[in-house]
Formats: C-alpha cells, sequence, structure tokens
C-alpha cells in the first residue's frame, strides 16, 4: 500500500466513525428507529451499502448474537474498510451512549434522595412497564408461529419468572428443541 | 474476584447470548441485579427508561449504565466495550460467508422457538419488576387485606398508557415516558 492509499484508507475508517457516531447521537432506541437514518446515511450519502445489503445486514443482525444496530455498524464498517473498520464505525455508534449515560448517571446519583424524583421515577416505572409489555405483545405476535411455539414461549416466560433459570441455558436450548422439531417435521413431511 | 473482571465477563456473557437485540439483554441484566450487588431490580426499570429517553441503541445505553452502578465510570465503559466485542466478532466471521448463512437452515431451525423464546424471555425477566410497580406487595403481606393489594393509581396509569402505546404507536416512548414521571410527582407514586 502506498502512502496516498494509506492516507485514504484512514480518511475512510475516520469517516466511518464520525458517521456512526452521528447517527448514534441522533437516533432514540436503537434497532428499527435506526433504520430511516441509515438509509440516508449509508445508502444514499456514502454509497456504502445498497438498500438490499442494508436489510441483509439488519435481518442477520437480528439473528445474531448482541445488539443490532452494533451488528449493522460492524457489517458496513467491515466491508467498506476489513476489520479495523468495522471496530471503528461500532467505536463511534457507542461512543455518544457511553458519553451521555455516564453524564446522566453521575448527575441522577447526585439526587437519588429527592423527593420529586422518586416521585417522577414511581411513574416512569409504570411507563416501562407499560412499553415493555407492549414490546413483549408485538414480539410475541411476530414471533410465536404456532402452538407449540406458543406453549415453548410460556414455558421459557416460566422458567425464568419462577425457576430462576438462566437465559444463557434457556437460549441454547431453544436453538437446539428447534432444531430437532424441525428436523422432524421435514422428515415427516 | 474483581469488580472489573466480573463486570468484563458478564457482559461478554450477555453479548455473546443476548440475541435480537436490546430488550434481549434484559434477562441477562436481571441475572445480574440478583447475583450482584450492583443494581436492584427497581433500579433496572428505571436504567430502562433513562436508556430509552436517550439517544442511542438502547442495549448500549443500558450497558453503559448498568456497569457504571457497578464500578463507576471506567465500569461504564468497560462494560460496553465488554459487550459489543462478541458482536464485532460474530459478524466479521459471518461477513466472511454470508451467503452460506442467511440459507443455513440449522440457524432457520433454530429460530424458529428462538423467537418464540425471546418473547417469553423478556416477558420473565420483567415480570416481578412490572409486578412490584403496580401492586403494593409488602403492604398487602403486612395487612392481608386484598383492597390494599392494589396500586390503584398505578393500575389506572398503566391502562391508560397501554390504551395510549396501542392506539398511537409512531408517537416516541419518551413522551409516554416524560408525562408519566409528570403524574409520578402529581400523585405521588
Amino acid at each position: 500500500m502506498n502512502a496516498a492509499q494509506h492516507d485514504s484508507k484512514l480518511r475512510l475508517i475516520f469517516d466511518l466513525m464520525y458517521t456512526f457516531f452521528k447517527m448514534g447521537l441522533f437516533t432514540f432506541g436503537g434497532g428499527y428507529a435506526m433504520l430511516p437514518l441509515l438509509q440516508r446515511e449509508v445508502v444514499e450519502r456514502k454509497g456504502w451499502a445498497t438498500e438490499e445489503q442494508l436489510l441483509d445486514y439488519y435481518a442477520i443482525g437480528q439473528s445474531t448474537p448482541g445488539i443490532i444496530a452494533v451488528n449493522t455498524a460492524t457489517f458496513v464498517g467491515y466491508f467498506q474498510a476489513g476489520f479495523l473498520g468495522g471496530i471503528m464505525a461500532t467505536i463511534g455508534l457507542v461512543l455518544p451512549s457511553i458519553i451521555i449515560i455516564l453524564l446522566i448517571a453521575t448527575i441522577l446519583r447526585q439526587f437519588t434522595d429527592a423527593a420529586v424524583l422518586q416521585h417522577a421515577f414511581g411513574g416512569i416505572r409504570v411507563a416501562v412497564s407499560a412499553l415493555v409489555t407492549f414490546s413483549v405483545y408485538r414480539l410475541a405476535k411476530a414471533g410465536i408461529a404456532d402452538r407449540l411455539a406458543l406453549v415453548w414461549a410460556v414455558v421459557c416466560f416460566a422458567a425464568i419468572a419462577f425457576f430462576k433459570v438462566s437465559a444463557l441455558w434457556v437460549v441454547l436450548a431453544s436453538f437446539l428443541l428447534g432444531n430437532l422439531v424441525q428436523w422432524g417435521r421435514e422428515r415427516r413431511a | 474476584m474483581s469488580t472489573y473482571l466480573l463486570v468484563i465477563l458478564e457482559f461478554f456473557k450477555t453479548g455473546l447470548f443476548a440475541i435480537g437485540g436490546g430488550l434481549a439483554t434484559i434477562p441477562f441484566l436481571r441475572e445480574m441485579a440478583e447475583r450482584y450487588p450492583w443494581f436492584s431490580l427497581e433500579d433496572l426499570l428505571d436504567m430502562i427508561a433513562v436508556s430509552e429517553s436517550t439517544p442511542g441503541p438502547m442495549g448500549i445505553n443500558m450497558a453503559t449504565y448498568a456497569g457504571y452502578n457497578a464500578g463507576g465510570i471506567l465500569g461504564g465503559v468497560i462494560a460496553t466495550l465488554s459487550l459489543i466485542t462478541p458482536s464485532i466478532f460474530v459478524i466479521v466471521i459471518i461477513a466472511s460467508f454470508m451467503k452460506r448463512f442467511k440459507e443455513s437452515v440449522v440457524i432457520q431451525r433454530g429460530f424458529y422457538l428462538l423467537r418464540a423464546a425471546t418473547a417469553g424471555l423478556i416477558a420473565g425477566a420483567v415480570f416481578d419488576v412490572v409486578v412490584l410497580s403496580l401492586f403494593n406487595v409488602d403492604v398487602y403481606r403486612a395487612s392481608r387485606r386484598l383492597l390494599d393489594f392494589f396500586n390503584w393509581p398505578a393500575l389506572l396509569m398503566f391502562a391508560l398508557l397501554v390504551f395510549l402505546i396501542r392506539k398511537f404507536p409512531k408517537v416516541h416512548p419518551i413522551a409516554f415516558i416524560g408525562a408519566s414521571a409528570v403524574m409520578g410527582v402529581v400523585f405521588k407514586l
């Protein structure tokens, strides 16, 4: 690699990091909330991926370990500028979160005893309960394919809520059992 | 074992086994709340609220917050870096044989139950925190009067919120969280 190529690669990596930093800074919620911004920045403005590629990254990001937005950033960065590109795009994405959350957490800790804050969080907990309940409902509607899957979802719920089974075992068991059941069904068909 | 080492291990594990994005990290955070003195189950709801109301992917925000509670600013930084490390490696590996992964039968079969499990897992992880925020479990244990069991203002608010969230899915969660904070102060929740 000559000096000029080296220079342009460095610039590309910096651009990746900066672009994903902006995305981390301007989206709330991650996951699908980030898709419109990714389409504008990564597909339309930078041309780092096509629309179809981006949706592929998303689909794979959902079915692989970790945060979907992180997985997408790693994909784009890796395909543009290799391993280092993947790492730097991802670091850029999470940097705003780290800075903002640490600031807020430090400030909140100073006021934990304030009565107003206590009541405010009392209300906020109800809102989070409602939001999470609704998210679970949507996940269940989209993710439960048939009656057996419904039974399995209930089993997983009970395992976590009442029997304190580690989520790790539930994930592994789901993967293995899913393979077993589907394999059996395909053989019978 | 030093706290930092535990933070690294726990968040690496979360990054490796939380499949399906930010919400999927909640069961793992819950396990940390039970196993370590880092944060309580109620803190977990507050962390979810702050993470949904600030920029950046929710899973990253929650990891930074949880890490901060465990080990201060350094704890927040290493928790987040540990969470994204498995993702980066997994995605880089997948990127090199992308087509085969997308068409892999094993992955598709596994996801038949994994998708169902995700809903059950998250519901199980938040179940008793939601119960705590909507019902006066402690007051009821002391008085044994059924009417004491219900936290009426919280339950009414919960019902109203679920209705509104269903009716207006486009409204950002931050609006519901902000309104509920005000209600919490007004009704001294």
